[in-house]
C-alpha cells in the first residue's frame, strides 16, 4: 500500500535538476511522476521512479543527498469533486497532510495523487474505510 | 598633544632603563604570585634571577590565548580576589571565554593610557567625546570611557546602536570627537546622507579614534572625507589591558606604543624565534606595570612590524605598523572576534557528523556580511521545505547565541565545498581594506 519515493535535495542553480535526469536516464530509470518544492536557495526534487531501490543507490553513489521515503498513491474519479472527497475524508479525521502532488497524463483512467501525510498508517486505514482505491508499489512502478 | 610629557618622550636610555627594573619586577611577581609562571619557568629550568637584561626576555617561555583558557577563570590571576575591582571577559571560542580581571591600579594605569590615546588623537579637556564602542564585557566601551574621564572631557556613553539617535546626539549634543569602530563611522556617515546631515556644516566633529578591527589606508581616506575628521587607529586587547596599548599620533605613520608599561616583540610565528626590528612578524607582548594579570610573552596572533626611527610627533616610543593579518584563523567580524571553530561545534551539535562549511565575509556597503554554507548531509536531510528550513533557522540562532552576530546560513549540496588536502579552506574573506 505504500510507495517508495525518492527525494533530491538540489542547489537552486543552473544545471542540477538535468544532472539528476541525466543520471536516471543513463541508467535506464524511468521516472512517474514528480514535483519540486522550492525556496530561494534550495529546492527538494521528489521522484516516483519505476525502480525505487536502483534510483536511490546511484543517486547516493554519484554524491546526492538523496532519503527515500513512503508515500500513498490514491485513485479517484478524474470528475469534478474527486480530489474534495477524498480530502474530506483526511480532514474530518484529522490526518496531516505534509503535502501532495498529481499524475498527469498517465494511461490510468483514474487521476492519481501522491500523498505524503504524517502519519501514513492512520491515513491508508481511513481512507479504505471509505473505499478509496489506493494503489500499491508494483501498480504504480509499473504504470 | 601629549598628556604625560614626561613618559611619553623620555629618552631611549631612560625608558629602557625604566622598562628592566619594571621587567624584572613582572617577572619575580609572576613567578611568585602565579602558578602557572612559575611551573613554566621550573620547566626551562629558570628562576627570575635569570632575566637580568632585556634581551634576557626571549629566553622565557611565551603565554597563549590556550594558557588563559586552561586556567579559567582565575587560574593566572596574581592577586586575591579581593583586590580585583573589575572583571572582563572575551567571547571565547569553542570552549571558555578568556577572564581578564583589574585591581584598582590596573584601571588606573588603564584609564592614564586612554587619556593618553585619546589626546593623541587630538582631544582634550574642552572636547565632547561619543563613545559608540560596546559597554559591557567587551573592554572598549569602559576602556574609552574612564580614559575621557581622566582627559577631563566631557564623555557621551552612547555605547553602540541606534544609530539615528546617535547622530542626533552628536548634532545637538556638539560632539567633536567620537570612537567606535571604523566600520561603524562609515555606517554612521551612510545614515547621515540619509538622514540629510552633512558633518561638514550640521556637526561640530573634528576628530575620530577607531579600532577593534582592521581596517586600511583606504578606508581612512573614506571616513576623513566622509565625516570630515581626521581618523586615528587605536590597538588594544583585553588580555594586555584592552584599547590603549598603541594609538596613532597626528603623523599617522604606525601605532606609538607605551612602552612604559608594555614591551613588545616581533616573532616567527612558525619557529617562535624572535625578530629583529623591522621585519613583519606576529606582535608579541609583555605587561610591565600589570597587577591583576601580568602577561609574559602574550602571543597576540596579529601580524604587525616594528618602527623604530624617530618620530616628529616627539614621542620616544616605538610603533608598529597597524595590524595587516592574524597568524591564527581567527577573524573579526563587525568587530566581533569569530573562530571558523565555533561555527564548527556548532554545527557538529547539529548534525552529530563532521560538518562540511564554508564561511564567506563580505562587506556590503559599510557592514561586515557573514554567510555560512553548510553542506546538506543525510543527517540534516529531511524531503520537506518547512523542515529544512526550521534547520536553516536553527543554526542561524546557535550561531548568533554562540558569535554574537547573525548570519546568513545557505544550505547547499554536498560535494560542493571544495576538499582538499590536509586542512580544508573554510574561509573566504571578501572583505577589502
Amino acid at each position: 500500500m505504500k510507495i517508495k519515493q525518492i527525494s533530491i535535495f538540489l542547489e537552486n542553480k543552473q544545471g542540477r535538476l538535468a544532472a539528476v535526469t541525466k543520471l536516471l536516464a543513463e541508467e535506464g530509470v524511468n521516472i512517474r511522476a514528480l514535483s519540486i518544492a522550492d525556496t530561494s536557495d534550495f529546492g527538494i526534487l521528489r521522484l516516483i521512479v519505476n525502480e525505487p531501490d536502483k534510483a536511490y543507490e546511484v543517486l547516493k553513489e554519484q554524491g546526492f543527498t538523496v532519503s527515500m521515503t513512503e508515500v500513498i498513491g490514491v485513485a479517484m474519479s478524474d470528475e469534478p469533486g474527486g480530489l474534495a472527497g477524498v480530502m474530506e475524508i483526511l480532514e474530518k479525521r484529522q490526518v496531516n497532510i505534509e503535502y501532495l502532488y498529481a499524475f498527469v497524463g498517465s494511461a490510468y483512467e483514474d487521476a492519481l495523487v501522491i500523498f505524503r501525510v504524517e502519519n501514513i498508517d492512520d491515513a491508508i486505514k481511513v481512507l479504505q474505510e471509505k473505499g478509496i482505491n489506493i494503489l500499491k508499489g508494483e501498480e504504480i512502478y509499473a504504470l | 598633544m601629549n598628556w604625560n610629557e614626561k613618559y611619553e618622550t623620555l629618552p631611549r636610555e631612560d625608558l629602557k632603563e625604566l622598562q628592566l627594573e619594571r621587567l624584572k619586577q613582572t617577572i619575580e611577581r609572576s613567578f611568585h604570585d602565579v602558578e602557572h609562571y612559575k611551573k613554566v619557568m621550573q620547566d626551562k629550568g629558570m628562576e627570575p634571577g635569570d632575566i637580568s637584561s632585556l634581551d634576557d626576555l626571549s629566553k622565557l617561555p611565551f603565554t597563549t590565548k590556550e594558557d588563559l583558557r586552561d586556567n579559567y577563570p582565575y587560574g593566572m590571576f596574581a592577586v586575591h580576589l579581593s583586590e580585583i575591582v573589575r572583571i572582563h571577559s572575551s567571547s571565547g571560542t569553542t570552549g571558555k571565554p578568556t577572564v581578564v580581571g583589574y585591581t584598582r591600579n590596573d584601571l588606573n594605569t588603564w584609564a592614564e593610557l586612554m587619556a593618553r590615546s585619546l589626546a593623541c588623537g587630538g582631544a582634550g579637556r574642552e572636547d565632547v567625546i561619543q563613545n559608540s564602542y560596546g559597554y559591557g564585557l567587551f573592554t572598549g566601551g569602559l576602556g574609552v570611557h574612564y580614559g575621557a574621564e581622566r582627559l577631563g572631557a566631557s564623555v557621551i556613553p552612547t555605547s553602540g546602536g541606534n544609530t539615528k539617535r546617535q547622530i542626533m546626539i552628536m548634532k545637538d549634543y556638539g560632539t567633536t570627537v567620537l570612537t567606535c569602530t571604523p566600520s561603524y563611522a562609515l555606517f554612521m556617515a551612510e545614515v547621515m546622507q540619509e538622514m540629510g546631515i552633512d558633518p561638514k556644516t550640521d556637526l561640530k566633529l573634528k576628530s575620530g579614534i577607531f579600532g577593534a578591527e582592521p581596517w586600511s589606508e583606504n578606508m581612512r581616506k573614506e571616513i576623513e572625507r566622509k565625516l570630515d575628521i581626521s581618523a586615528h587607529d587605536i590597538y588594544g586587547l583585553s588580555e594586555i589591558i584592552g584599547p590603549g596599548v598603541a594609538i596613532e599620533c597626528e603623523e599617522k605613520r604606525g601605532l606609538h606604543i607605551f612602552e612604559d608599561h608594555f614591551i613588545p616583540e616581533i616573532i616567527n610565528p612558525e619557529t617562535g624565534e624572535t625578530l629583529p626590528i623591522g621585519e613583519v612578524g606576529e606582535l608579541v607582548f609583555t605587561s610591565l606595570t600589570k597587577e591583576a594579570l601580568p602577561m609574559i610573552r602574550y602571543r597576540t596572533r596579529d601580524i604587525s612590524r616594528l618602527i623604530e626611527e624617530e618620530c616628529s610627533c616627539g614621542r620616544t616610543h616605538i610603533r608598529m605598523e597597524r595590524v595587516s593579518g592574524r597568524s591564527d584563523d581567527m577573524l573579526i567580524i563587525r568587530g566581533v572576534n569569530v573562530f571558523p571553530s565555533q561555527v564548527e561545534s556548532v554545527l557538529l551539535d547539529i548534525g552529530e557528523t563532521e560538518p562540511h562549511y564554508k564561511l564567506i565575509v563580505d562587506r556590503i556597503g559599510t557592514l561586515d556580511t557573514l554567510e555560512i554554507q553548510v553542506e546538506v548531509s543525510e543527517a540534516l536531510f529531511s524531503d520537506e521545505v518547512r523542515r529544512l528550513e526550521q534547520l536553516e533557522e536553527k543554526i542561524r540562532k546557535e550561531i548568533d547565541t554562540v558569535l554574537g552576530i547573525s548570519a546568513k546560513i545557505t544550505l547547499v549540496e554536498p560535494k560542493t565545498i571544495e576538499r582538499s588536502e590536509g586542512k580544508a579552506k573554510r574561509v573566504f574573506d571578501k572583505r577589502k581594506y
